[in-house]
Parts: structure tokens; C-alpha cells; sequence
């Protein structure tokens, strides 16, 4: 059996048609701020073109190698698609085609990770293009995790399902597409919701910054987890009733949407039973809690309604791979900043817009080494791992124990590769930053510590180490397997 | 009474055996050795044939019968001879099964299958063992009034407390009655002055509360067991284990079979399962099985539970209670040392029996095969009995008569010679053997 691969360049030439319509919508921002729309409309023809094409080619049933090429291809095709418009404006760093790949990957893999340094040197066309391309790559990886990951064994959607069989609401539908356009109207309507509510605070006097511009892009970047912010100083540009805010729904965001949308339904037993949720609720609390009385004791910020904000909004951005500042944690003592590091590895829940690891992973990892250390005293022991009431496949164990093992190693070697390559180029950078930068793009968090901290960016990195951030957060988003899958020869051969 | 019993196994014979005193019954069953070997040792009618074939039920009768228990020992027969004695629907139908998921079915619908009452073996076993292991030195233990009494059967120890006390000096328990003694095969109405003897068998009648109170005072060193190794994962095995789970205890469960062994891990959240053979010795002392207050035995053959139980014993085990399959061991595997040796067929042919009576009384329980009754009843507002006190109407009943507890609107009061009797109170009362015909005709 060879590969189909026209099967997966026809669907993948679907999305890339459909690319066509968030382009003109931001060439009508642009219109709007007497800025050209060229650089829009132009990919937008060049999308609509090669995707119909596509599309043309004969399709046939999609078999796991098939979505394997065309989960990774989509996602590169619409990562360099998506830099066509910053290299048309080409302003500042954008005149460099790797800045622009890196600032695009970044966008669609809804890491934040940014190579802006000013922010005034950009129209405003093109800074909602960035937002807009984040909110797309939050949406996407909902729908390819109900749609299609499920069906390709990577272990986190397989999870997802046995956290929520119980309730019966994985399957929301009969149909995945049909459950796919509910999660897909619960993302929309969750994004529309936000900008209302930043509007309203607006309108009423209690945040004069935000206009219906910013907040339609925070409401983009904020329920896709994903960072991006046309303010230089991120959320830390608003007022405290607008921060409050953002973390309720950077919170949302990173819940499962199979939970949330029973909650919308009027079903909040499904959440509450949550295993995963449950985890997920107390890492929030108390790693807010730890960073609260770490900065009181560092005296970091003048009142306690300061210093709780921020903790918390910090851990929510951090911990959900969201990204957002709310201040410049880079100068905070470096015992916070190890805490905000290890919260990078966490990610929020399954079925959510997040990335990283994912609470449930941790979870399942815990609960077999638990196993393996019972299992030493009573050999004889038949001990299934559990979430809630229900049974974790061993395959699905194994699988996890893999990906978390998978995700160490890449980490680390991107690690080593950003410490040799700064030392090549005489840059130089320290470890923990270097670590820092590279989990934040590998696990598609943003920012970092050091040069790529919340106010700074990622330009000055060398030109080997944004192209292999621009990879890796690539291959992060999409959770590492249906790249590697590629790599096999196993793959290509029949 | 006319009674059709399909299947001539243990059961069978054992319900036909224990019903053909007072009534007529036909046994039919496709075997016809053992149809004629039941024709000589009891007096009915047989009648060889499929039960599931309605001319053979014509010929057995069936217009003319009252009630049909179709008892084989397959599931799948029972329920279609029930399906088919359907055509008769002036006819009451009994069905046994072993698999509960058959029982969950029926009890879902309104007569589901053509069935009007079902007894699960295998379930009903796994409750009487686990009714017994929460009460430690309980040879029986039943149920009335939802819940709310509990009737329980102890053997006293030789060296318990109250072995030389007076029944009121050992009276020191809320709304507990002391119904009966059994001494040397008699059973003796307890009086204030009787005087409790090592060996004695006492059945109880009180709140759940308070049997478990007596049973710890009774032994108080073998007070609530914490510690339970249930051995097989068979279907009796397994639902004894999900019982222990319910109310509380956190069993290990023992199996040989891997793939078993991992099916019930995955089905007993609150158990430890582990994967071996029971008899190996080196692994019971490895896992401390000596130390467990209480094994049990449900493994498939009654060797293997014989022997692992005795092993268990041997290793210091508080308290085993092995399964037995064929009746007639049950007596055998507790003179050699099993505590209490549970009959799944017994208990199913008891459990019929007990419903045939039961249809004069809301719930019946033998004890001593069938010396006694502890029966409950729900008094209707037209009965005699309504408004006399409890001294009133025992004056009319013969001696062997012990009001155990009465419910009413949920509570539980403790029968005194004043209580006033009212309609729709709930009386459990025990009776002697010859006094069953009164109480029911009195309540």
C-alpha cells in the first residue's frame, strides 16, 4: 500500500481555499486604516488559485497515512501562506523572509513567540493579519482534534475521549464533522462573547485603551491560547478589570471544549467529575498561590491586590501556553522564573486550544509510575491506570509515556542547539534562557526569559536557531507524531 | 397449589422436594433418569421433555397450573420456558439464571422475558456472602422491611462474653429482639432467664445497627473485618467483590487467568487484583494472606475452594468462607474447618421456596432448613390485627411466636406488650415450623 498523497494535497488544498476569506477580511482592516490591501488580497488570489487546484485532485477514503500528510502539510502549507503578507508589507524585521516564516509559524501554531521589537513600525492591516492567523490556528487544532487526531492514536484526543465517554458527549454528534462544527461554534461564540465584554468595559469608561481594535485582536489570541498582542507591553497596557477578564477566558480556553459545551447545555456534572479538570483547577490555584506569596515576599508590587493579579495572570498565561504579560516577569527573582519554566510544561486540558503536554498526560504519567511502584512490592498485582471511573488503555499509556519521553528529548536538544548556535554566531545567551526559549516555542507558549522575554522578541536569535524553532514549533503544535511518522521509511514504502 | 418445575438438577429437586408436602407439583425434565430417579424419592409427577416445548408443558399441564419455576441450569432455557409457559398467562412464572445482567434486564421492565419473578444464583450467593462476612461468626443474615431489619443467625463461641448470661442480662442492645435459640436441633423461645450456652446458634431480629453492635459483642476479638481476600474471579467471585466494594471495604481479589484477572482490575476500581494461582503457597505468604481477617473462596470447582480455604486456615486466616457447588459438601467442608460453606444452589432453591410462602407474607427467610420462618408482613387496614396491642395478639398464637420488629413510615420500633398494631405497619415476626399457619392467618 503506497501513500495516497493526492488524497491529502486535495484536502489540504481545501484549507488553503478556504484561507482565502480571513485574507480578504483582513485586507478590509486595512482598507479601514487607509492602509494597501494588496498584500492581502494578492495571497488571498494565490491561496484561492493553488487550492482549487488542489482540491481538483482525485480524493479517496482518508487512511491514517494519508491524514498523517496532510495533517503536517496543512499546517506548513497555511504557516508559509500566512507569511506572504508579511513579506509584502516587508516593514522592520519583516524584510527578512526567515523573520517573516518565524512570526507566521508562530502565529498559526498559536505559540506568540514574536520577532516585533516595534510594534509602530507595522499598519494595522498587518497586525491584525498576525491575530487573526492565531485564532485560526486555535480553531484548527480543535477541530483536527476531534476530527482527525482521534482517529491516529497520538494518545492526548484518545485521552480526551476517556476522560468524557462516560457522559457520553465525545460524540456529540454522530457525525465528527457535525461534532466539529459544534466545538467550532463554542470557539466562535466564546471569541465573540470576549469582544463584547471588552467593548462593554470600553464603552463604559473602565478601559479607554481598548477600542474595537484591540479588542477584537485580544479576543482573537485570547480563547485560542495563542498570545499575540498588537501592544508592545502585551496586557500589561490595560487596566486590572481587563486583565481579570482575560484570564477568565485564557482559563476557558484551555478547559476541553467537550466539557465546556455540556456546560452550556446546562450539564455541569461532566466537568465537575473531571479528573483531568479537577488537576488542572488545583495547579492553577496553587501555583498562583506560590508565586502570590513569592512575589509579596520580593515586594515586587505595591498592594496585595497587585501582587495576587499578577501572579495569577502570569500562571493562567503561562501555565495555559497562552503567552500574555501582564508585566515584565523577566526582571522578577529567578525563583518565580523557574516556577513560570516548570508551568510551561504543564498546558491546559485536553480537547482545549492549548498546547504543550497537557494536564491529562502528567496525569497518566503519575498514575503508572504510582502503578510501577506498587507493582514492585506485588508483583502479582493487576493494576489498570484510571481517570475518574475509566480504564486507560494500555497502548494509550504507552503511548504517552512516549510522547512525554519524545517531547525531553527534542526540548532538550533544541536546548543545546540554541546554546552552540548563539556561541557560533557570538551572541551568547545563558542556559536558563536558552532553555526558556526553547520550551516556549516547542511547546508553543511565546514568551521567554532573557532577550525573548514578554517585552522583548525573538529577532535577535541567529538564523539557525529560528529556523529550527521554526520547526519545532511546527512539529510541537501538531504533537510531534504525525511529523516523525513522515521521517519513518516505514511510511513511504508500500 | 399446582407447581411446574422445569429441571430436575439440585435446584429443581430441591424446590420439588420442598414444595410437593403441601402441593401438587409435576417436575419436567429432558434427562429421564434423573425423572425417574425423583419420581421414587419424591412424590410427584414427572414427566420427560424440553420445557421449552409447549407440548411438553400441555402434557405436564400447564392450563392448570398455578405456577411454573423453570430451574435447569441453563440460563438461556429458563428464560424461553418461561417465554413459552407465557402462552398460559394465567400462570405464575419463576426463572433462575446465574448471570445478573439478565436479572438488571428483568427487573427494567414490566414483566420482561415473560417473567414474574427471577432469582439470580450467582448474585444471590455473592449476597449472602458478603451479608455474613460483614458479621463476624453470622452463619445467616437476611433482610426485611427495605432495609430497615435485619435478621441474623450467630453461633456463639465458646468463650464470648455472654456465654453464661441470662438472654436479659446479654439484652443490653436498642431495639434488638431475640427470637430464637437452636440447642442440639431444638429451638428454644428465649426468655428473660434462659441462660446462653457455648455453641448455641441465637437469630436476632433488630436495626442493622444493632445486630452489628450484638455481633462484635459476642466476639469482640474478631470485630469487623477489614482485611478480605476473595479467591476467583468466577461471576460469584466478582459480584461478592463489587458488593465488599459497595459498602466500603477495599478486597484483594485473586485470579489465575490473565486475561480475567485484568477484566476485573479494570471492572473492581476499589480492589486489588492480583494475577495467580491461589494455592500457590509461596505467594499467599508473600502477600501476607495469613494476616487477612477473612478469605474467600470462589473459585470453580469445590476442591480447588476446599483447599484453598484450608490453606488459608492453615496460614492463619480469621475467618473462611468457601462456596460449594454441590450441596450436599456443604456440611463436609465446615466439619473440616471451613467457617461457613455458602451453597449458590441451595440459597436459589431456598430463595424460590422462600417466595412460594413468601406470596402469603411480603418476605420469608428459613431457618434451619425449614424448622422456623422469620416472615414479614404488611397489615392490612380490614385485619384483625389493627388496633390490638402486640400482648393481644400473641395470646392468641401458640408458643413458638416472636415479634421481632415492627416499621412504620420508614422508622423502626421495637416491639413491646403495649405497642398498638396499625394498618400498614410492617411486622416481622419469627415462627416455629407449626406456628406459621396461625401467624399467617392472625396478621
Amino acid at each position: 500500500m503506497r501513500v495516497d498523497w493526492r488524497t491529502s494535497a486535495s484536502l489540504t488544498g481545501t484549507v488553503l481555499k478556504g484561507l482565502a476569506a480571513p485574507l480578504a477580511v483582513s485586507a478590509v482592516v486595512a482598507l479601514l486604516y487607509a492602509e494597501s490591501p494588496v498584500p492581502f488580497l494578492a495571497p488571498a488570489a494565490g491561496t484561492l488559485v493553488v487550492g482549487v487546484a488542489l482540491e481538483r485532485l482525485p480524493r479517496d477514503d482518508l487512511y491514517p497515512r494519508e491524514a498523517f500528510l496532510m495533517v503536517s502539510a496543512t499546517w506548513l502549507a497555511v504557516a508559509l501562506v500566512g507569511t506572504v503578507p508579511f513579506l509584502l508589507v516587508g516593514t522592520g524585521v519583516f524584510a527578512s523572509p526567515l523573520d517573516a516564516l518565524f512570526e507566521s509559524m508562530s502565529g498559526i501554531t498559536t505559540t506568540g513567540a514574536t520577532v516585533i521589537g516595534d510594534f509602530d513600525a507595522h499598519p494595522q492591516g498587518l497586525l491584525f493579519w498576525r491575530q487573526l492567523l492565531q485564532w485560526l490556528g486555535g480553531l484548527g487544532i480543535l477541530v483536527l482534534a476531534v476530527g482527525l487526531l482521534s482517529q491516529l492514536s497520538v494518545g492526548g484526543a484518545r485521552l480526551m475521549e476517556t476522560e468524557t465517554r462516560t457522559e457520553d458527549v465525545t460524540k456529540l454528534a454522530p457525525r465528527i464533522g457535525e461534532t466539529a462544527r459544534i466545538l467550532g461554534s463554542l470557539y466562535v461564540g466564546l471569541t465573540v462573547l470576549l469582544t463584547v465584554l471588552l467593548l462593554a468595559l470600553h464603552y463604559a469608561g473602565f478601559a479607554p485603551n481598548m477600542g474595537p481594535f484591540n479588542a477584537v485582536s485580544h479576543a482573537l489570541t485570547t480563547v485560542a491560547t495563542a498570545g499575540f498582542s498588537p501592544e508592545a507591553e502585551s496586557l500589561g497596557a490595560f487596566e486590572p478589570v481587563v486583565q481579570y477578564l482575560v484570564v477568565l477566558f485564557m482559563f476557558l480556553g484551555a478547559t476541553n471544549f467537550v466539557l465546556l459545551y455540556a456546560l452550556t447545555q446546562g450539564r455541569a456534572g461532566p466537568l465537575r467529575r473531571s479528573e483531568e479538570f479537577r488537576v488542572y483547577l488545583g495547579l492553577v490555584a496553587a501555583t498562583t498561590a506560590v508565586a502570590a506569596v513569592v512575589l509579596a515576599l520580593d515586594g515586587t508590587f505595591p498592594t496585595v491586590e497587585s501582587t495576587f493579579r499578577h501572579a495569577l495572570f502570569q500562571v493562567v498565561s503561562i501555565l495555559t501556553t497562552t503567552g500574555y504579560a501582564s508585566a515584565d516577569f523577566n526582571v522578577w527573582s529567578p525563583a518565580l522564573k523557574h516556577l513560570l519554566f516548570l508551568a510551561m510544561f504543564v498546558g491546559g486540558m485536553a480537547g482545549s486550544t492549548t498546547c504543550s503536554i497537557k494536564t491529562v498526560r502528567w496525569l497518566v504519567v503519575l498514575k503508572s509510575f504510582r502503578r510501577e511502584l506498587f507493582v514492585e512490592l506485588h508483583p502479582e498485582a493487576v493494576r489498570p491506570v484510571r481517570l475518574g471511573d475509566e480504564v486507560v488503555d494500555e497502548s494509550t499509556v504507552r503511548d504517552i509515556h512516549g510522547y512525554v519521553l519524545l517531547g525531553i528529548v527534542v526540548f532538550t536538544l533544541l536546548t543545546v542547539l540554541v546554546v552552540v548556535d548563539a556561541s557560533r554566531a557570538g551572541t551568547g545567551i545563558g542556559e536558563f534562557e536558552a532553555m526558556g526559549a526553547a520550551a516556549s516555542t516547542f511547546l508553543n507558549i511565546g514568551p521567554a526569559f532573557g532577550d525573548a522575554g514578554p517585552y522583548g522578541s525573538y529577532a535577535g536569535f541567529p538564523a539557525i536557531t529560528k529556523g529550527s524553532m521554526v520547526v519545532l514549533m511546527w512539529v510541537g503544535r501538531i504533537e510531534i507524531i504525525p511529523v516523525l511518522v513522515l521521517l519513518t521509511p516505514d511510511f513511504w514504502r508500500s | 397449589m399446582r407447581v411446574i418445575v422445569v429441571g430436575a438438577g439440585e435446584v429443581g429437586s430441591n424446590i420439588a422436594g420442598d414444595l410437593a408436602t403441601d402441593h401438587d407439583v409435576v417436575v419436567v425434565d429432558i434427562d429421564g433418569e434423573r425423572v425417574d430417579a425423583l419420581s421414587y424419592s419424591h412424590d410427584v409427577l414427572t414427566v420427560e421433555g424440553d420445557g421449552s416445548d409447549v407440548d411438553t408443558l400441555e402434557e405436564a399441564g400447564i392450563a392448570e397450573a398455578d405456577m411454573l419455576i423453570a430451574s435447569t441450569d441453563d440460563d438461556s432455557t429458563n428464560i424461553v420456558t418461561c417465554g413459552t409457559a407465557g402462552v398460559f398467562p394465567e400462570t405464575f412464572t419463576i426463572a433462575r439464571v446465574k448471570r445478573p445482567q439478565f436479572l438488571r434486564t428483568w427487573e427494567r421492565g414490566d414483566r420482561t422475558f415473560g417473567v414474574d419473578f427471577m432469582v439470580c444464583t450467582d448474585l444471590l450467593a455473592a449476597e449472602t456472602i458478603t451479608g455474613v462476612i460483614g458479621l463476624p461468626t453470622a452463619q445467616d443474615v437476611d433482610t426485611f422491611a427495605e432495609g430497615l431489619v435485619q435478621m441474623a443467625e450467630f453461633e456463639l463461641p465458646e468463650d464470648s462474653p455472654v456465654v453464661g448470661q441470662t438472654v436479659q442480662e446479654a439484652d443490653r442492645f436498642d431495639s434488638l429482639t431475640f427470637a430464637a435459640i437452636v440447642r442440639d436441633d431444638d429451638i428454644v423461645i428465649p426468655r428473660g432467664d434462659t441462660v446462653l450456652r457455648g455453641g448455641d446458634d441465637v437469630v436476632v431480629i433488630g436495626s442493622p445497627d444493632s445486630v452489628r453492635s450484638f455481633s462484635e459483642a459476642i466476639a469482640p476479638e474478631q470485630s469487623g473485618p477489614r482485611d478480605i481476600v476473595v479467591v476467583g474471579g468466577s461471576e460469584v467471585g466478582y459480584q461478592t467483590t463489587r458488593l465488599l466494594e459497595a459498602r466500603g471495604f477495599s478486597p484483594r481479589l485473586i485470579e489465575h487467568d490473565p486475561d480475567r484477572a485484568r477484566w476485573l482490575a479494570e471492572k473492581l476500581p476499589g480492589t486489588t487484583v492480583m494475577q495467580s494461582d491461589a494455592t500457590d503457597r509461596e505467594f499467599l505468604e508473600r502477600e501476607n494472606v495469613g494476616d487477612a481477617d477473612a478469605l474467600i473462596a470462589a473459585l470453580e470447582n469445590d476442591q480447588k475452594n476446599l483447599l484453598a480455604g484450608l490453606l488459608a486456615d492453615r496460614l492463619g486466616t480469621k475467618r473462611t468462607v468457601a462456596v460449594v457447588d454441590t450441596v450436599e459438601f456443604a456440611d463436609l467442608f465446615e466439619a473440616v474447618g471451613i467457617d461457613v460453606a455458602v451453597s449458590p444452589r441451595e440459597a436459589t432453591a431456598e430463595e424460590i421456596t422462600r417466595f412460594t410462602r413468601g406470596r402469603r407474607a411480603e418476605n420469608v427467610s428459613l431457618i434451619e432448613g425449614d424448622r422456623a420462618e422469620v416472615m414479614e408482613f404488611e397489615v392490612d387496614a380490614d385485619g384483625d390485627a389493627v388496633g390490638c396491642t402486640i400482648q393481644e395478639v400473641a395470646e392468641t398464637l401458640p408458643d413458638g411466636v416472636v415479634f421481632g420488629a415492627i416499621t412504620r413510615d420508614g422508622e423502626l420500633t421495637t416491639p413491646r406488650g403495649d405497642t398498638v398494631i396499625e394498618a400498614g405497619d410492617h411486622v416481622v415476626v419469627f415462627a416455629d415450623a407449626d406456628a406459621v399457619e396461625d401467624v399467617t392467618a392472625a396478621l
